[in-house]
């Protein structure tokens, strides 16, 4: 395994901090009709214990596709999947979906929340699914909410919320299983820029507990909240560095609440 | 997760949808509710004429003309090829069986009643001066017609309870005269009401000496002998020697049936009758069951989305299976026990009519049916479902 060829090797030392989630030589390919399509191509990447990291890239460098992988939610067609030092690229359905449902929590640009469904449910879902019910279930539910401030929205409906606020309730719902990884993908792509701040300020809320935030993006600002960026083009990692001048979401809200015309 | 949860789950699914829920509900209840009106018109039908045929008195042999054993194209009984029984038949039965015995020819026809300007169609059951242990009957007044009065053909008649109501309103009818086919009958007696039997409706029909009948059909012909054994244990003997007495006479153009032989023949045809109606009611079961996974289906694919989200954040295979079969059992089970009310009430209704009679069995049968209707029609598309891939759900717009 040590001596796989790893184009663009991207094995930053995680000092005394353990790899939490580990991409070795992961290759994506879909084959339409009789074109191949390479959305990636032999992807090394490893992500350290409570860091935050960018996965940046134009559309159609494979960054989504590396996050659905190393999310679970794909199969790499070649390469492995390391989640806490357990292989799962050749899990069964169900034994990913357990994975997924305990280490790591997502969040999406769309925000996927259940329609309908009140953000308290929507919340709880995770925890359904791992089997915790009753009273338990709903008093993590409201903590998390409380953690993203929506303590006051429980019983709204997604409809009845703002999309900030959708997305803090999407993001609730990513933490409440206490997982080791978020993964955001284009957390703030359908947000005004208020609501953006908000929803950066969450996650490195949750990075600086120790969480291991993982952000997908393209726009250059978001990408520099986290620690590290990776950038891929044509499926392959092509740079990985340390960010200099990190941006602190926090402390940016004033300017770009003043730069939105006051509004917030 | 456990199934109480997957029951929260479809339930809320459901209510989301009222109206669609409603209507493929709808299909379910449809065929639920006449697969139970179906079931209870033919039990109901096959009892009442089970108790009609008990209630012609015990030990009753009857004697057809013609074979039922031949072949299509043959006479059958009482064809018009067959050679029919006369009263010198009967009278020859009676002699060999001997007194102990009660036997009857009988013969039945269709006439037109009057009284001053009250006229009705009905039906004449006639026979000899055993009729008493043929037909049953309690008289509310008046007699039954003598030996003499069958020997000399008297024109004389007993009139079932509706026949009397309808001639003669609030009035005692014996001793009154009436006009039979044009003929002066004199009542001689009237009946108490009794309900149907094998023989039509007793109520709505006169009785008179066979003889008179005869005249007033025109015929020397009876159209069955009825015999009465003395005892239940004396059934199979006489049968035997009923045939030994007939067929130097008939060869084996005639049939010989005892009453519980009678009575098996029409539950055969009547539980026959019913299951077909069951039939064709679960058809329309059937029907609603393809109603169920056709709307299941159209839900699948609407919900592709809420799928890939319930299986990012961690739902199995088993789960997603679970909710969309517990939806549509749940779809089909509401339709089963709202079809059974609905069938239930309709039979009430139609009992006005119709007997009807709601058995447990066709109760426990529809609702049986109905969930595995639901779990039959439910499993294709939840296994749809649980088999998406998460990250095309999540994609699918």
């Amino acid at each position: 395994m040590e001596d796989l060829v790893r184009a663009g090797a991207t094995d930053e030392p995680c000092d005394d901090a353990r790899v939490v989630l580990e991409a070795r030589g992961v290759s994506k390919t879909y084959h339409l009709g009789e074109v191949d399509v390479h959305a990636l191509r032999g992807v090394d990447l490893s992500i350290c214990d409570g860091r935050m990291l960018s996965l940046m890239g134009p559309s159609g460098s494979g960054k989504s596709t590396l996050m659905h992988i190393i999310g679970l939610l794909d199969r790499p067609s070649e390469g492995s999947v390391i989640v806490e030092g357990e292989e799962v690229s050749r899990m069964a359905p169900n034994e990913l979906a357990a994975v997924r449902n305990r280490r790591i929590g997502f969040v999406f640009q769309s925000f996927n929340l259940l329609a309908r469904t009140s953000a308290l449910a929507n919340v709880e879902l995770p925890l359904v699914y791992a089997g915790v019910s009753g009273n338990e279930r709903s008093r993590r539910a409201r903590e998390a909410l409380e953690r993203v401030g929506l303590g006051d929205r429980m019983g709204h409906l997604p409809n009845q919320l703002s999309g900030g606020q959708q997305q803090r309730v999407a993001i609730a719902r990513a933490l409440v299983t206490e997982p080791s990884i978020v993964l955001a993908d284009e957390p703030t792509g359908n947000l005004d820029s208020v609501s953006g701040v908000d929803v950066m300020t969450i996650l490195q809320e949750l990075n600086a507990h120790g969480i291991t935030v993982v952000l997908v993006t393209h726009d250059d600002t978001v990408a520099r909240h986290a620690e590290r960026i990776v950038r891929l083009r044509d499926g392959m990692v092509v740079s990985d560095e340390a960010v200099a001048d990190r941006i602190r979401a926090s402390e940016r809200r004033e300017a770009v609440v003043k730069e939105a015309g006051g509004e917030g | 997760m456990n199934l109480l949860e997957s029951m929260r789950i479809a339930l809320r699914a459901l209510n989301a949808n009222k109206v669609r829920s409603a209507l493929t509900m709808l299909g379910v209840i449809i065929g639920v509710a006449a697969v139970i009106l179906l079931v209870a018109i033919g039990t109901g039908v096959q009892d009442e004429i089970t108790g009609s045929i008990e209630g012609l008195g015990s030990n009753l042999i009857f004697v057809f003309p013609g074979s039922f054993e031949e072949g299509p194209g043959g006479g059958g009984p009482g064809g018009i090829s067959t050679r029919q029984f006369t009263i010198e038949d009967a009278d020859l039965l009676q002699r060999r069986l001997g007194p102990e015995h009660a036997v009857a020819p009988v013969l039945q026809g269709p006439l037109t009643l009057r009284v001053g300007n009250r006229t009705m169609r009905t039906v004449v059951a006639a026979a000899n001066e055993n009729a008493g242990e043929v037909f049953g009957g309690d008289y509310l007044d008046g007699r039954g017609y003598r030996r003499s009065e069958v020997s000399a053909g008297a024109r004389v008649v007993i009139l079932g309870s509706t026949v009397r109501d309808r001639l003669f309103p609030n009035q005692d009818p014996v001793g009154e005269t009436m006009s039979v086919n044009g003929q002066r009958f004199t009542v001689i007696g009237h009946l108490a009401a009794q309900g149907g039997s094998l023989t039509g409706d007793q109520d709505n029909q006169v009785y008179m000496p066979i003889t008179a009948a005869q005249r007033l059909i025109g015929t020397t012909d009876v159209g069955l002998i009825a015999v009465k054994a003395a005892t239940a244990d004396d059934v199979e003997a006489l049968q035997r020697r009923i045939r030994q007495v007939l067929t130097p006479r008939f060869g084996d153009e005639f049939s010989v049936f005892s009453q519980d032989q009678t009575l098996g023949i029409f539950q055969q045809i009547l539980g026959t009758l019913t299951f077909m109606l069951a039939g064709i009611a679960g058809i329309s079961l059937l029907v609603g069951g393809i109603g169920i996974m056709n709307i299941m289906l159209v839900s699948v694919s609407e919900r592709t989305r809420e799928i890939g989200i319930r299986k990012a954040v961690g739902a199995r295979t088993y789960d997603i299976m679970s909710q969309f079969v517990i939806e549509a059992v749940t779809l089909s089970v509401a339709g089963g026990v709202v079809g059974i009310a609905i069938g239930a009430l309709g039979a009430r209704v139609l009992t006005q009519w119709v007997p009807t009679e709601v058995t447990a069995w066709a109760v426990a049968l529809a609702f049986t049916f109905s969930a595995g209707v639901g779990i039959f029609f439910g499993v294709y598309p939840a296994y749809k479902a649980s088999r998406l891939d998460p990250i095309e759900a999540l994609r699918y717009e």
